[in-house]
């Protein structure tokens, strides 16, 4: 009930802005240049284990393209690895991951397509400004050679995720939610046909963690790219969903909208998201 | 049993980003900019002190030589044995320990908070390289760096033995006197010598603290611990292969 009149109040957020005036404003350069290509992904009985430790154990997952799922699980219950999984990071032990079809672990599979993930952390390069950072990745793999359309996406990455004029900050001197929202930019020029976001609101106030959703469904509503949420905000989870899974006990309990989940039958997704302080 | 595993799998991990190296080496003209920003750090890290311990060296090389060789009335070699000293042994061994100590701690430091924050992983998700990326600007530059910072620190060294033995009462030797007596004794092979000695230290520091870094898991305990680890090994195995490049450059004639 209460999302609902929230979300009026706000749609005038990020993206929603740059794109309605877009003349002049330098946001649309950004999402003139992503591709904007959504591609599925399917999880198929993904098992893993640390030493004794077997923390994913037979995960399937399908996403369509375009869709944004949000994984539900406790602290602990695999989801940063499942994660790190999915982008490539670590190689599971049975179970294979596919992108539109392709091994994420064939050979060929980085030169046709690209996943992007915004850490927990948000990783940040310390040693980079905020737009050396946001920039690294077109410089590294030389995708454009004039400077000027380097600066011109990055000021506009920057733009859509609410942080012009921050470009010579260090990553040291800023909030930690600014230092998320520069996560995503990095992400976004990379042009992914999936992003990944590891508990994007951890850590964060409850306007930040607002601010953070509201973008996310930005870039659902606004480039129709592919996106995975891993998160233990369950608000959160409800409101930028158009799916949501259960993680537990290294197994996917249970998946569907955010209406199928809230009237779930199962005791332990009942568990999971019935509120805590009610 | 454990500390053998540990030390075979620490060979073959310095080997492996070792050879890692060398591979992405081809890609250094492109990187130039990351060399030469490594470059602008190790000489700002370096030449200011190194001139301070190269003048000392030097001088305290005089100090116990020269009066001895006066006993015997041979002062006038105090030239050519600071001189050879520095060139072939003091010279690379103080310019290393210099560098493992200031360059080589901090690029571990850097490279094991890189590791420790997720730096690296965002770095390969994003398709970059580490090795390229991080690893080999800082094994060229210093591999680079070394053996000019060790001529740098020659020279100086010299010039500090000479002061002493013009100074001290008991030597009392001329400039003149002493330095001709050093280009005399040293020759180009010898200072040859010791920068050959220098590029192997460079890579044997700069592979080290760069794997020990981007080996490192954890938190920021680790981190400290990382560096650590990185300068004692940098200087253990730095005085070792000493004696082994010695022995083969004795073999090479190249002394
Ligand atoms: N590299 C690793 N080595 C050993 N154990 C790990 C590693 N990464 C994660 N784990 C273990 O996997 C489990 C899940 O971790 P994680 O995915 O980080 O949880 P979360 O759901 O909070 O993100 C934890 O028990 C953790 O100890
Ligand atoms: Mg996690």
């Amino acid at each position: 009930m209460e999302r609902k009149i929230e979300e009026q109040e706000s749609n005038t957020t990020l993206l929603g802005a740059v794109t309605s005036e877009q003349n002049g404003r330098t946001g649309s350069v950004l999402l003139d240049y992503l591709k904007c290509a959504a591609v599925g992904l399917k999880i198929d009985n993904i098992n893993r284990s640390f030493g004794d430790n077997h923390v994913l154990r037979g995960v399937n997952l399908n996403i369509e393209p375009g869709e944004t799922v949000v994984i539900l699980g406790k602290s602990g219950s695999g989801k940063s690895v499942l994660m790190r999984h999915i982008i490539g990071l670590e190689c599971p032990d049975t179970g294979r991951i596919f992108v539109a079809g392709e091994d994420i672990n064939d050979p060929e599979f980085k030169r046709n397509h690209v996943l992007a993930m915004v850490f927990q952390s948000s990783a940040l390069f310390n040693s980079l400004t905020v737009s050396e950072n946001v920039a690294l990745y077109l410089r590294e793999h030389k995708i454009f050679t004039e400077e000027s359309r380097i600066k011109e996406i990055v000021s506009s990455a920057l733009e859509i995720v609410g942080l012009q004029g921050k470009e010579d900050e260090m990553p040291s001197e800023i909030s930690g939610g600014m230092k998320r929202r520069v996560a995503v930019a990095r992400a976004l020029v990379m042009n992914p046909e999936v992003i990944l976001f590891d508990e994007p609101t951890a850590g964060l106030d409850p306007m930040m963690t607002r601010t953070i959703g509201d973008l996310i469904c930005d870039l659902k509503h606004q480039i129709q790219i592919t996106q995975i949420v891993v998160t233990h905000d369950i608000d959160l989870a409800f409101y930028v969903a158009d799916r949501i899974a259960i993680l537990s006990e290294g197994r996917i309990l249970e998946v569907g909208t955010p209406d199928q989940i809230r009237s779930s039958t199962n005791s332990g997704v009942i568990d999971f998201i019935k509120p805590q302080f009610a | 049993m454990n500390g053998v595993m540990e030390f075979l799998r620490t060979t073959g991990g310095l080997l492996g980003l070792f050879i890692e190296t060398l591979y992405w080496c081809k890609s250094a003209i492109s990187n130039s900019d990351k060399v030469f920003a490594q470059l602008y750090i190790i000489g700002n890290q370096t030449l200011p002190v190194g001139a301070l311990i190269a003048l000392f060296s030097g001088g305290v090389l005089a100090l116990q030589a020269g009066p001895t060789l006066a006993q015997f009335g041979l002062e006038e070699n105090v030239g050519g044995l600071v001189g050879l000293s520095l060139a072939k042994e003091i010279g690379p061994i103080m310019a290393s320990i210099l560098i493992a100590g200031r360059v080589g701690s901090a690029m571990a430091a850097e490279l094991a908070s890189m590791s420790v924050y997720e730096e690296i992983d965002a770095l390969k998700t994003m398709d970059i390289n580490p090795v390229r990326y991080l690893v080999m600007p800082r094994f060229i530059a210093m591999v680079l760096a070394l053996p000019v910072l060790v001529i740098y620190m020659d020279v100086i060294g010299w010039f500090g033995g000479g002061l002493v033995a013009l100074v001290n009462p008991e030597v009392h030797l001329s400039l003149d006197v002493y330095y001709r007596n050093l280009s005399e004794l040293v020759d180009f092979v010898a200072v040859v010598n010791g920068l050959i000695k220098a590029m192997f230290f460079g890579v044997i520091i700069s592979i080290v603290c760069c794997y020990v870094g981007l080996k490192t898991k954890g938190g920021p305990r680790e981190i400290g611990y990382s560096v650590t680890k990185a300068v004692v090994m940098s200087f253990v195995l730095v005085l070792v292969s000493d004696y082994y490049i010695t022995r083969i450059l004795l073999f090479l004639n190249i002394d």
